[in-house]
């Protein structure tokens, strides 16, 4: 069922707020000259208290959830979020802070950004922390601006961050957004990075080197170390886009393998919700040696006394107004303290038992062209649907009609057709196997009856959109004059 | 082990179907010496019982707005949150869900981004907004970046009087660029509309004027699109708080080129300064110029309406190193709470919220000016924050301000004028509290 938005649900001369009367006999007009004041007052709705909860609660329902059923979207990290982790939005002693309050009034709220950089270096085996960066691409922002400044400082910005091709779209933007060309090299049969393509590439104009690890295609990149010694060897940077670090929380720190700077997304390896596309949290880490340019205020502790610290004589500045999404990092904080190292080890030991247990179970349904050394997600292909008339999309599509949310599709670029899958350590057996139960099902009505595929979903809110439509006739506000 | 639901018969189940014995036979491939030798040094873990404790107690070693009277802003106001916001905003359905990537199952979603876009267009007079930005200074970052992919010109000029964390975060983001920015000064509390004419040639891709500014007062704007519109390729980029827009021109009607802003007001907490919502939007010519996620609406083959994300073409996972921007996740569910606030206080709410924070902030400055030690830093007019000369150092009487219950202002020293306070009123402040609030700075002088 359609519904109706609310501007179209408005009622002339309804209200749904309530405020004290303010007993100033004074108006607009008395404070202003008329020339600077609004003529014509936006078309806003009008609408009782109760008409806006239904109007919400109405669309709410056509969304999937993680509540509701499972989530395997590759690179997403759609985990479950505790509960207890949403304590923070009933508590006046967080939400009800300004940021430019006296430090000896937010002692708490810098005591926990204080011990999160603590627990996050120890995770991740760096140096110093910075919780500043509000998303992933953010954090990505603030690394490759490190990369520049730390070049820019030793005379020689260089020209090139070289990444693999199976990279997030977000490397090569930040890269470019940053001056630098992206060179993506190409990955060898394993789904790795290719070590000799790597060494033609590499020259003294590399900046960086961007790589996730596990990589998208959800395998370990086992030469690490060696693509490490060879960015180095060039005076480059290593960076490790931290998007997968939960298949290796506890086991694996990339201080320890050779990476200069991560990124983590809170919100997905930590469990904060997702919001239908945000706020998360990033954050970064570095070695030593960069320590004094990530962006300030850091937060320290003295004396038992927690304070911002602005002096940092490299900082690459400042990329958020204050400092961060505090209260994403407040959730993610309580999650890791409820974790502890064991707790780490069991996501890392989870997410990686679940996710070789699907592809075991898929891929002779489902081809999955890079096996070795598969970690919290894999990648697989339907190519060979394509013979029935059937595309990835349309199996993502079916995969709706039953309840679930589909993987990420076509991506990465390499694998044709690409379903990306990644389970996560909170889903259980019952879940992984009613999914597979599924996902044989599609793959025998892609053979049987192509058609369900292409016509599909039919059991969700709305039928499939036509977004080709959607840009020819741009329409990305109410129209209030039909 | 918390949120972990299969068993350990379970797992050694799904290990022998894998075909293996162990989990470390699954890491098999990866070299040892990568593996972490020493035990984290974490704390031992807590319960749900022993966490909820513990953060209650931090929370409560904060001194929040509830307990202390609060005349802070620069950027984030108190105002007030009707309680049906939270509770929209707190659904799982819109909580938990991911970024809108399957239409079909995330029309809520969809549908109220939609919804937020229409808002801030009508707010701002513009054709087209995005899903959201981090904050209002990475909108104005972003803006600025568009700007020169625009016009192809490598000469910014930033009204000195935009918030000072945005120039700094300006300045990060332009810092690898080939890019110069230049500020044009203040003068009696506005920027100084000589100085722009001076300022504007052929060199200058965009400028950037806040209104109300850092200082809260209302820039002439209709002057300032005449002096940077007399050049045809530079655009001007005006930065607003959408809750100042119930009162004030629409930039649409000073010809804004594209209009950014920080949308905490609108419904969110202050939240120590983050999560925030930053806002953008622009005209429709430059709408596939644009950063962020764009919600358009469609139908599906039975021509029901519907809505997808649109030019996608412009983004990341698309356009890799020829992106408009590289932001992905942004500020969603903030949107969210703009959107059901708007929708609450509708057109006669808003409007009221920006008059009565009008009406009090004036009645607060008539009576602070009218106390000894203290006068207008300025004469230009203001909406619901303004700047005072203080005869005692600011940080004093905030420090004394604060042991008497009131967040009393910014002390403006440190951002280049000395001994002025910047005090913000929302409609929260009720007339006893202000009230009291000038009876205490009386005090401070010894009256």
């Amino acid at each position: 069922m359609e519904t109706k938005t609310i501007f179209e649900k408005s009622v002339k001369g309804r209200t749904g707020f309530s405020l004290p009367k303010c007993k100033n006999a004074k108006d607009i007009e008395d404070f202003f000259p008329k020339d600077i004041l609004r003529k014509v007052k936006p078309n806003l709705p009008e609408v009782s208290e109760l008409d806006a909860m239904r109007h919400y609660i109405e669309i709410s329902a056509k969304n999937h959830f993680i509540e509701k059923g499972f989530y395997p979207l590759g690179s997403c990290t759609m985990k479950y979020n505790p509960k207890i982790n949403d304590i923070v939005n009933i508590l006046p002693g967080l939400t009800n802070l300004h940021p430019f309050q006296p430090e000896d009034t937010i002692q708490g709220a810098l005591q926990i950004m204080w011990e999160l950089q603590n627990i996050l270096q120890e995770i991740s085996g760096m140096n110093a922390v910075s919780l500043q960066p509000v998303a992933g691409a953010h954090s990505e922002f603030a690394g490759v601006n490190i990369i520049y400044n730390y070049h820019k400082n030793r005379g020689n910005k260089k020209t090139k961050i070289i990444m693999p091709d199976s990279a997030h779209g977000t490397n090569p933007a930040t890269s470019a957004l940053h001056g630098y060309k992206a060179i993506e090299i190409k990955s060898n049969n394993e789904g790795k990075v290719d070590i000799n393509t790597l060494k033609d590439a590499v020259d003294s104009d590399v900046a960086g080197f961007m790589l996730t690890n596990p990589n998208t295609l959800g395998v370990f990149e086992t030469e690490v170390k060696e693509i490490a010694e060879i960015i180095h060897s060039v005076g480059g940077l290593m960076y490790l886009d931290g998007a997968n670090l939960n298949a290796m929380l506890g086991y694996i720190r990339p201080g320890d393998i050779g990476f200069d700077i991560v990124h983590f997304n809170l919100h997905k390896t930590f469990s904060t919700p997702h919001g239908g596309g945000g706020p998360g949290a990033g954050g970064i880490g570095v070695v030593e040696k960069l320590s004094e340019y990530l962006p300030y205020p850091k937060i320290e502790k003295r004396d038992e006394k927690y304070f911002f610290k602005y002096d940092m004589k490299n900082s690459i500045g400042k990329i958020h107004t204050f400092y961060g999404n505090f209260l994403v990092m407040v959730r993610a904080y309580i999650y890791l303290k409820m974790l502890g190292e064991s707790g780490l080890r069991r996501i890392a030991e989870n997410a990686v038992i679940n996710t070789n247990y699907l592809m075991t179970k898929l891929k002779n349904y489902f081809p999955v062209p890079f096996q070795k050394d598969v970690m919290h997600e894999f990648v697989a292909s339907g190519e060979k649907f394509k013979q029935f008339g059937v595309k990835t999309l349309d199996i993502a599509k079916r995969l709706l009609d039953y309840g679930f949310h589909a993987p990420t599709i076509y991506f990465p670029l390499i694998v044709h057709e690409a379903l990306m899958i990644e389970p996560t350590e909170t889903e259980s057996k019952e879940t992984l196997d009613n999914f597979i139960e599924t996902m044989i099902k599609i793959s025998e009505e892609a053979e049987s009856n192509p058609e369900k595929l292409k016509n599909a979903p039919q059991n969700t809110p709305i039928g499939r959109l036509d977004e080709i439509a959607a840009i020819k006739n741009l329409n990305v506000k109410f129209n209030f004059d039909n | 082990m918390p949120f972990i639901s299969n068993t350990d018969e379970q797992r050694k189940q799904m290990l022998k179907e894998i075909g293996v014995d162990t989990f470390a036979d699954l890491l098999n491939g990866i070299p040892k010496e990568y593996f972490t030798k020493k035990s984290l040094n974490l704390s031992e873990p807590l319960s749900e019982m022993e966490i909820a404790a513990q953060i209650s107690k931090l929370s409560e070693k904060n001194r929040n707005t509830n307990q202390i009277i609060s005349f802070l802003g620069a950027g984030i106001y108190d105002h007030f949150v009707p309680a049906a916001v939270n509770y929209i905003i707190s659904r799982p359905e819109f909580y938990s869900a991911y970024t809108p990537y399957q239409a079909e199952v995330s029309q809520g979603t969809l549908q109220f981004i939609y919804e937020f876009q229409t808002m801030i267009c009508e707010l701002t007079g513009m054709d087209v907004a995005n899903a959201s930005m981090y904050d209002g200074a990475t909108a104005a970052a972003e803006a600025i970046l568009m700007a020169i992919r625009h016009n192809r010109r490598k000469k910014i000029l930033i009204s000195d009087l935009i918030h000072p964390s945005w120039k700094e975060v300006i300045k990060t983001y332009t810092s690898s660029l080939d890019v110069a920015i230049d500020y044009i000064s203040e003068k009696d509390g506005k920027i100084d509309i000589q100085e722009l004419k001076n300022q504007i040639d052929e060199s200058v891709s965009a400028v950037l004027v806040q209104t109300p500014n850092f200082l809260g007062c209302i820039e002439d704007m209709k002057s300032i699109d005449s002096i940077v519109h007399s050049d045809k390729k530079a655009l001007l980029i005006s930065a607003v708080d959408p809750i100042s827009l119930m009162l004030f021109n629409a930039p649409s009607e000073y010809n804004a080129d594209i209009v950014i802003g920080e949308g905490q007001v609108l419904g969110n907490a202050q939240n120590l300064g983050g999560p925030l919502l930053g806002f953008f939007t622009t005209k429709k010519n430059f709408a596939r110029k644009m950063p962020g996620r764009i919600v358009g609406a469609t139908h599906d083959k039975n021509g029901q309406k519907g809505y997808v994300l649109t030019l996608q073409t412009r983004e990341q996972h698309i356009r890799r190193d020829n992106a408009t921007s590289n932001i992905c996740t942004n500020e969603s569910l903030c949107a969210l709470a703009a959107t059901v606030y708007i929708a609450l206080m509708g057109k006669k709410g808003l409007y009221e919220i920006a008059k009565q924070s009008t009406i009090k902030a004036h009645y607060l400055f008539d009576k602070i000016c009218q106390l000894e030690g203290f006068e207008p830093a300025n004469h230009s007019q203001f909406f619901k924050e303004f700047a005072v000369k203080t005869a005692e150092e600011p940080k004093e009487i905030i420090e004394k301000m604060k042991k008497n219950g009131f967040f009393a202002g910014i002390d403006l020293t440190p951002f280049g004028y000395k001994n002025q306070m910047l005090i913000a009123v929302t409609e929260k402040r009720t007339k006893n509290e202000i009230d009291d609030y000038v009876n205490q700075l009386k005090g401070k002088d010894g009256n």
